[in-house]
């Protein structure tokens, strides 16, 4: 395998509701900052194009095509987009610069789910045939997954609730998060239960917002002259849609991306988790052997603010950074998709 | 057989998703505009190609757009075809006149009616003015222009319509 480099990461603000902006307006900075950190000049510049988007979080049709307005895509690009988190437009960019068709690549992922109910978009979304008829919502399917834990003894609400304070906590460093401060553990098991076992802050909020990316070969990396990191394992598994098929208490799609991207051959300095839901984080954790050793969610993670569509690339971002920074070694980023982290992507990044 | 052992064999069960729909904030200045019976497009700073209605970027540049240009309702015919087929939901009886028109000032074209005309006279070049409806029926929509009709004016050669 080719190693691939990360050269440049932009996340616009996470914000609940990001106003009048549009879908070209939300990607046109982050895209345009993406590309000059990575000192390029315009989109012409890299040799392949790829997004994630959903446009049923907007309600708008084809919003996935309109936002290629915003890169300037005049003479034409090879562009392509994929139906869900951005961090899967990494993976389809990484497989082009594998079989020698890209050098480097631009990504960019956007959601705007505040003009809708993200619940029931999510339960409509992408699923006519399975779940769908039932109507249930992406919160009410992660209460019943929490719910499982609780009765089998796998976590317990304080540790749930151990999980949001730390997010809290770390996204008092992070400028672009939505959700901050100190809470304690007491504090937040006070709060009343929204759907139980499920208390509010159990749940990432809804944010609008967008990312963008530039990745690219280690030789053209170092032709750009900018620092890096490289992508050294990356691999991602689904799940059944067949909820009662599937053992929710622990991810196994997880499991096998992690043995997949070679997760466990080496020490974990730092790990990014996609958990929009505060037991999920800890099944996330368990799934990948991460011990006590490795900083978890140092951005806050997608409960400090979740950008459907964005937050996978964002965890992949966030990794990069650090390990840009020489803040951490090694690090592990992760994506997940569906209900009840039906599907899950693994990355492992390292420093040159 | 009465009506209570008909077998069914279909049901109707729509569901339904309601948004708050925006339209983007140079999109919104463009639609405060025409809800006030002017046509405002946006210059591209790069480029300086003008786009009506504009959606907040130069497509071609990848920048946004910020200067607001006041444009003329006159416009040129850049392409049409004649509609023949009816669509559902359209009140507009076939057959009448799509057409993709470049506003005198502007750039790049829009879609939007022609009418009060044979539609076997209308030509790419073709010279047409916007016809409102009445200030009262006025919204924040491109439909507060009824359609277009031919201007007694000289056609442009069709190579130079547009960009």
């Amino acid at each position: 395998m080719r190693d691939v480099a990360v050269v440049s990461w932009a996340q616009s603000p996470t914000v609940r509701d990001a106003g009048a902006r549009n879908e070209v307006e939300l990607i046109m900075p982050v895209v345009q900052q993406a590309l000059a950190d990575a000192g390029l000049s315009s989109v012409q510049e890299v040799d392949f194009t790829c997004s994630g988007s959903c446009d049923y979080l907007q309600g708008a049709p084809f919003a996935f095509v309109a936002g290629v307005d915003a890169l300037g895509a005049v003479p034409p690009i090879k562009e392509s987009h994929v139906e869900m988190d951005a961090a899967w437009a990494l993976f389809e960019a990484w497989l082009k610069i594998q079989m020698g068709h890209a050098e480097s690549a631009l990504l960019y992922g956007f959601g705007k789910s505040s003009p809708g109910e993200l619940p029931h978009v999510l339960s409509l979304q992408l699923d006519p045939y399975y779940l769908t008829p039932l109507w249930p919502d992406s919160i009410s399917l992660a209460g019943l997954q929490a719910r499982a834990m609780l009765d089998a003894g796998l976590i317990t609400e304080a540790q749930m609730a151990e999980v949001v304070a730390r997010s809290r906590r770390n996204a008092k460093g992070n400028a672009n998060a939505q959700l901050s401060g100190d809470v304690s553990v007491e504090e937040l098991l006070a709060e009343p239960m929204y759907l139980p076992p499920l208390r509010k802050h159990d749940c990432c909020p809804v944010s609008d917002g967008a990312s963008a990316m530039v990745i690219c070969t280690v030789e053209k990396a170092r032709s750009l002259g900018r620092p890096y990191a490289v992508i050294k394992g990356i691999d991602h598994r689904i799940e059944t849609a067949n909820l009662g098929a599937r053992d929710l208490t622990r991810s196994v799609s997880t499991e096998l991306a992690a043995a997949g991207a070679g997760v466990g051959r080496g020490k974990v300095d730092v790990a990014e988790l996609y958990a929009p839901f505060s037991h999920q984080e800890i099944i996330l954790s368990r799934a990948l052997g991460l011990g006590a050793d490795t900083v978890v969610n140092p951005s806050g993670g997608v409960l400090a603010g979740n950008v459907m569509m964005a937050s996978g690339l964002d965890r992949i971002g966030e990794v990069a950074t650090r390990i840009i920074r020489g803040e951490a070694g090694r690090g592990v980023a992760h994506a997940t998709s569906g209900a009840c982290l039906q599907q899950n992507m693994v990355v492992v990044l390292e420093s040159e | 057989m009465s009506e209570e052992n008909t077998e069914i064999t279909m049901m109707d069960a729509p569901v339904y998703l309601d948004y708050n729909f925006t339209a983007g904030a140079a999109t919104s200045r463009f639609l405060s505009a025409i809800k006030q019976g002017r046509l405002v497009g946006q210059r591209c700073p790069s480029c300086g190609k003008v786009y009506v209605p504009p959606r907040g970027s130069c497509a071609k540049c990848g920048v946004a757009t910020r200067e607001d240009v006041p444009l003329q309702s006159t416009a040129t015919v850049q392409s049409f075809t004649i509609v023949y087929l009816p669509i559902p939901g359209n009140p507009i009886k076939p057959p009448y006149i799509i057409a993709n028109l470049v506003l005198d000032g502007a750039d790049i074209s829009f879609i939007h009616l022609i009418s009060e005309c044979n539609n076997d006279d209308v030509r790419i070049g073709q010279r047409v003015q916007a016809v409102w409806k009445p200030e009262a029926e006025w919204g924040y929509a491109m439909e507060n222009i009824a359609y277009f009709k031919p201007l007694d004016e000289a056609a442009v050669n069709p190579d130079e319509v547009g960009q």
